[in-house]
């Protein structure tokens, strides 16, 4: 941890080995962190005996049994499935819509555009638990309840807004003079859209699917609400592992574990613009 | 940057305006329909007026509901916005560590809510927990499904080991963009630690620490699973908040009419803060450019 000394300017003349306070500090609070996500980690890999007989800081009698049940059972990783798809689809789905919008934000002024933008913001706060009982009842209404698309959906309600503002920040960063030569060279706005803006913002957009993805993926009051047997989440099966034997912690925690996975694989890629992308692109 | 005045613009915010109108402007309409109705089933409404709003309002539960919200909520920013610009002060500045600390601490950001909640229902348990049977061992009586004080530091720890992450990343964020010649000016003026942080650090970080505590505050003014998996609301009523209450209200009990109006009371206050943070987010750009 060289480099972590490299401002501190300890008291001289202290008989005391040199402490390194932000070394100390820092490694504290990540052993905060990390502690249950460790416990979680470590439960996946004991048999049930083992988790409630004996109690052992790391697996005595290392298993990779209750991941084998998730894996191979369809029932378990449908589930996983089934988060992927609709997920996948509010990514898609809110990108789409939002580039656009986050291009004439950063770019123009027109009538209401203040309006807008804030009330977009107002969605993206609105709580989940309002919109749980008129959700069901509009995507019962139109026979969308218990599809992937449903989920999708309502997950816009949050991710539009969050896509638009995160966009919006990214974009303002790009010069507008880049748009008045490429449309003086004769590009149509479609081709000049594509060809040339979206790879200028191209980091912009993958962190905005990045969030995208992310808060689809966290959520669970709306797809557990909006599902019942086809479409329902990962986070929703997870609930069922309370069996007439009790609950079966092994599975559980090997099922939680697995949820970790996906933003745990490419947290490396964005992790200049977690603090940008939570802020909804501002910072 | 300037922006030009341009209509069309219009046509491009067309398809947002389209879909969040059918997640968000449909739905919403539904719950003041029934705020305002009665029902005996059979969907036959009657025209109710003001009634459920007034029953609500004269209603302990929800006022009950709403002072533990607020007390979770001012609890977690005390703890999770020092504690946040605390350990952004202690981060490093660059290189491998600073990218290992990021990653790091970004993970419990990115954990499905209710695994979070899991997590931390495993981690306090006193018989295969490693934090209930540590506290249980060391002889102090921990039981979070029966305890109401247990319940309480169980989701407030629960909800700082959560986020604080955010309040970090965001102040480590501002305190980034303090130039180096800053710092080099305080040295020359022999400036104190405190008044580094005092005079330097905090009016920089303050635009980014606003974005931060109204997040927060909005964030854990609509909790719902995490508490939820750990706790379920209990012990009795102890730890059921606004969204625990109001789904409880309108997916368990089906009271509509109550729930809807209990719903738009409680989008109005966060309609409140939403302008709040949006005012102080143009002042922040309108700074910047």
């Amino acid at each position: 941890m060289a480099d972590l000394t490299a401002n501190q300017s300890a008291p001289r003349g202290l008989s005391l080995p040199r402490v390194n306070s932000r070394a100390v500090v820092m490694t504290l609070y990540l052993l905060f962190l990390l502690l249950p996500i460790y416990w979680l980690l470590n439960m996946s890999l004991k048999t049930n005996t083992e988790i409630l007989n004996d109690f052992t800081l790391w697996p005595d009698n290392f298993t990779l049994d209750n991941y084998r049940t998730i894996l191979t059972d369809p029932s378990w990783y449908m589930g996983y499935v089934n988060s992927l798809i609709y997920v996948v689809m509010n990514t898609a789905i809110s990108l789409t819509v939002a580039l656009p919008a986050a291009y004439a934000f950063s770019r123009y002024h027109f009538m209401g555009d203040k309006h807008l933008f804030f009330w977009l913001l107002t969605n993206r706060m609105a709580p989940p638990a309002v919109f749980a009982l008129p959700f069901f009842q509009l995507y019962s209404s139109v026979g969308l309840f218990d599809t992937h698309i449903a989920v999708a959906l309502a997950h816009t309600l949050f991710n539009v807004p969050l896509a638009v503002w995160i966009l919006e920040g990214f974009m303002r960063g790009v010069p507008k003079e880049i748009d008045e030569t490429a449309f003086i060279d004769g590009y149509s706005f479609g081709r000049f859209f594509v060809k040339i803006f979206m790879p200028l913002v191209a980091s912009g957009i993958g962190v905005t699917a990045f969030f995208c993805f992310m808060f689809s993926w966290v959520e669970l009051l709306l797809s557990r609400t909006l599902t019942t047997v086809d479409a329902k989440p990962i986070a929703a099966i997870m609930t069922r592992t309370q069996g007439a034997a009790g609950i079966d912690w092994g599975v559980l925690a090997a099922a939680g574990v697995l949820t970790i996975v996906p933003g745990a694989l490419v947290i490396y890629f964005v992790r200049n613009y977690i603090a940008k992308g939570f802020a909804l692109g501002r910072v | 940057m300037e922006k030009t005045v341009n209509q069309k613009a219009w046509f491009l915010v067309l398809p947002v305006l389209l879909l969040v109108a059918f997640s968000a402007v449909i739905p919403l309409m539904t719950v003041v329909n029934y705020s305002v109705q009665d029902t005996f089933g059979n969907n036959q409404f009657f025209w109710a007026g003001l009634e459920w709003f007034e029953e609500m309002l004269a209603s302990e539960r929800m006022w009950d509901a709403l002072g533990r919200q607020l007390m979770f909520s001012g609890i977690i920013l005390a703890i999770e916005v020092p504690l946040g610009i605390f350990v952004a002060l202690n981060m490093p500045k660059s290189g491998f560590w600073s990218s290992f600390c990021l990653v790091l601490m970004s993970l419990p950001l990115l954990i499905p809510w209710n695994v979070v909640g899991t997590i931390w229902q495993i981690f306090g348990r006193v018989d295969i927990g490693l934090l209930g049977h540590t506290l249980d061992a060391l002889g102090i009586n921990y039981n979070y499904t029966q305890d109401t004080v247990a319940a309480w530091i169980t989701i407030v720890v629960m909800d700082v080991w959560h986020w604080t992450s955010l309040v970090a990343l965001l102040a480590y964020a501002g305190l980034k963009s303090i130039p180096e010649a800053y710092y080099q000016a305080a040295k020359i003026d022999q400036a104190s630690r405190w008044k580094v942080f005092r005079y330097i650090e905090l009016p920089k970080m303050m635009g980014v620490l606003m974005i931060a505590v109204l997040l927060r505050f909005m964030d854990s003014f609509m909790i719902y699973t995490e508490p939820f998996v750990v706790t379920g609301g209990g012990p009795g009523n102890a730890t059921t908040l606004l969204s625990i209450d109001l789904v409880k209200m309108a997916l368990g009990q089906f009271d509509l009419g109550p729930a809807a109006a209990f719903s738009i009371m409680y989008f109005l206050v966060i309609l409140l803060i939403s302008w709040v943070f949006y005012t102080v987010m143009t002042n922040l750009d309108k700074r910047e450019g």
